[in-house]
């Protein structure tokens, strides 16, 4: 029985160009069996959401590490409930202090990888979240 | 039978025989295998040809005749963040302590060549740097520091020519000519396509914005580095040492032939371009990567471009510790990283140095964490007497013998990006950008199989409490910027500024220098957004081929 494959879409909002991080993701998922979309640099919310929602992904993947994440990845999740896309996963990385992982899961983002994740939890995570196989 | 073998045969295979090696086998971050030993077989160079006398080509063991023991390195802590105001004061700060140069860093949105108040900067208004717009926030950025007085190194790529002009402009107000401006402006295109990601126009029409710069400034601002072709940024996106000599080697030989297509003699400008690369933690590799990258620029700028002048052969380079090496875990192992990435860069023949702060894996670095990394270069400096003698690991078997292969692994990148026609045509192709990624997700997965240790993250892990007392931006930073910057276009001569930004837009469809034209629109306080914006207009953006 083939199951269905784990769709993600990894994007950069905002005008940060540091990709290695969202690079690496992407790899890392498509290796482990996953359709992986990468959205490139300098992505606005709605771009993102547009892409999200063609595409028809169970995840949004965004990396950030210029520090516009408490506006970019709330606006992402408000733009999605406006397409009643409420269903794909929010997830992010990147530099994000502590103190506003609090915040950003309040906002709808389901979990937040900082520095030095290994790629492998990521992977557990969204397995375990984007519900494979239904 | 030699004594190597011998020794080898005899005392090696008893040793191994007892316990094994760490591991089978060993290899640098280039993928360099490292042998057990070297000896004087593994250094088989001319001394008189390969290695030479400091200040003279081919300038392996550095490029002045008596380096740090005459004056040490700039110490030059690159800083900004929020508004002009508050940028000025880190800076008089950072003077006070000993600091010798100010590096500028912008926020994105003024590296884009995006103004303040454009719905593209929003979340973006001084996060990564200070936000510029104008003149008006160059001078307040300026305040009270004399630029006659103190050299400035500006991260700025796409719109360099504008926020040149913006410092220029600045300095007139302050009494200083152009021709007394001492400093550098990053204004390589290259690597923003292939690792950083800061471009604005497609490759042609910023190839002749480089070579507008070139020109303008052997004549009006001859102190000026026109240009700093950065590896560091190759690094950071995950290359290897050897690529990041190669890449950035292969951007400089591609600005070279630019400018000499637009007419200018090699020695003209050669002298001007300075370069920038990345200390990691492997630290006799990193010696040797700069020391190869000397040597064979030098090579280059003789052999291929057939330069005369010694200080047009000459690599002058800037180095940045490396920021991907620090870690947000335990993130005062950073101190130590930082100090062994600073011998890296010291032994290797630095012209400046910046240091990186320990919770800048976190944030923005606190003003505590900055002194500490100022600290370490003044360590390294006046405690460690590795300044007091020239190049002293040369003559290091392994050191001149990695020296060697490095060179040899960078010569067969930039001999591969020739057959494709150059550094633009191998960025435009992808070529650049997948083997830089492909050497990254190598890195991540030896981590992650911890076949590579890193100290506190997949070894010696401890559980620890969120770090207190980051740096902070808040909000109401780019709102009071966007009232200064409103206020700012009210009170100025609109007629004015809309026939400079006029004029600059009919000489950006034909194909005089752009130069004196933005120069004209920052003296009238055009935006940096509006110059950008008629460039737009005319050059079109770039849009990148996406490689995974």
């Amino acid at each position: 029985m083939s199951e269905k494959k784990i769709r993600v879409l990894i994007a950069k909002p905002g005008l940060d160009g540091h990709d290695r991080g969202a690079k690496v993701v992407a790899r890392a998922l498509r290796d482990a069996g996953f359709e992986v979309i990468y959205t490139g640099l300098r992505q606005t919310p709605e771009q993102i959401v547009e892409a999200a929602v063609s595409e028809d992904v169970d995840a949004v993947g965004l990396s950030l590490l210029s520090g516009a994440h408490n506006y970019l990845f709330p606006r992402v999740i408000e733009l999605l409930r406006e397409q009643d896309a409420n269903g794909i996963l929010v997830f992010g990385g990147g530099v994000i202090p502590e103190e506003d992982i609090p915040g950003l899961k309040q906002a709808g983002v389901a979990e937040v990888f900082t520095p030095g994740t290994p790629t492998s939890e990521t992977v557990d995570f969204l397995r375990a979240h984007c519900g494979g196989g239904e | 039978m030699n004594g190597k073998t011998q020794w080898e045969s005899e005392l090696v295979a008893k040793a191994l025989a007892k316990s094994p090696e760490r591991r089978s086998s060993f290899e640098t971050t280039s993928g360099i295998p490292v042998e057990r030993l070297y000896t004087p077989e593994d250094y088989t160079g001319s001394y008189e040809d390969q290695l030479g006398y400091p200040g003279q080509y081919p300038f392996t063991r550095g490029i002045q005749p008596t380096m740090y023991r005459g004056r040490f390195w700039t110490m030059r802590q690159y800083a900004g963040f929020a508004t002009a105001e508050e940028s000025n004061k880190r800076y008089r700060y950072l003077l006070d302590q000993g600091q010798t140069g100010l590096s500028i860093a912008f926020d994105l949105p003024t590296q884009i060549g995006y103004d303040s108040d454009d719905p593209m900067a929003h979340g973006e208004v001084g996060k990564v740097g200070v936000a510029i717009d104008s003149l008006a926030d160059m001078e307040i950025l300026f305040q009270g520091i004399p630029l006659d007085k103190v050299s400035s190194s500006m991260t700025i790529n796409a719109p360099a020519a504008v926020l040149l002009a913006f410092y220029i402009a600045a300095a007139e107000k302050q009494g200083v000519p152009a021709s007394a401006l001492k400093g550098t402006i990053q204004n390589d295109i290259l690597k923003e396509y292939a690792a950083r990601g800061t471009y604005i126009f497609p490759p042609a029409p910023s190839m002749r914005l480089i070579t507008n710069i070139f020109e303008f400034c052997s004549q009006n601002v001859p102190k000026w580095n026109t240009i700093s072709i950065s590896g560091y940024h190759i690094r950071e996106a995950g290359s290897t040492a050897a690529q990041e000599i190669a890449f950035t080697l292969a951007d400089g030989i591609a600005y070279v032939e630019a400018a000499l297509e637009a007419g200018m003699d090699v020695d003209d400008f050669a002298g001007r371009l300075s370069f920038f690369f990345n200390a990691h933690n492997n630290l006799l590799e990193e010696v040797a990567k700069y020391r190869a990258a000397r040597r064979l620029w030098a090579k280059i700028m003789k052999e291929r471009f057939h330069a005369k002048k010694d200080r047009s052969m000459m690599l002058r380079f800037h180095t940045q510790t490396g920021g991907s090496t620090l870690t947000a875990q335990q993130p005062d192992n950073n101190i130590v990283r930082v100090a062994i990435q600073t011998l890296a860069a010291v032994l290797g023949g630095t012209q400046s140095l910046h240091t990186n702060s320990r919770d800048e894996a976190l944030a923005l670095p606190t003003e505590d964490s900055v002194r500490i990394a100022l600290r370490t270069q003044q360590i390294v400096a006046y405690e460690s007497g590795v300044a007091d003698t020239i190049d002293p690991l040369a003559g290091s078997y392994y050191v001149e013998r990695m020296t060697d292969e490095l060179q040899a692994a960078a010569e067969e990148y930039i001999a591969k990006i020739d057959e494709m026609g150059g550094a633009v045509k191998a960025v435009e192709q992808g070529y650049i950008q997948r083997e830089i990624a492909e050497s990254s997700y190598q890195y991540q997965r030896q981590v992650e199989s911890g076949d590579q240790i890193v100290v506190g993250v997949n070894k010696f892990t401890i559980e620890e409490p969120p770090v207190k007392g980051l740096m902070h931006i808040d909000a109401s930073v780019a709102e009071n910027q966007i009232k200064k910057l409103q206020a700012m276009k009210a009170g100025r001569d609109n007629v004015l500024v809309r026939q400079r930004l006029d004029a600059l837009r009919t000489a950006a469809e034909g194909d005089s220098n752009l130069m004196p034209l933005i120069l004209d629109c920052a003296r009238v306080y055009c935006t940096e957004g509006e110059i950008c914006g008629e460039l737009r207009k005319v050059f079109g953006e770039y849009r990148p081929m996406e490689v995974l």
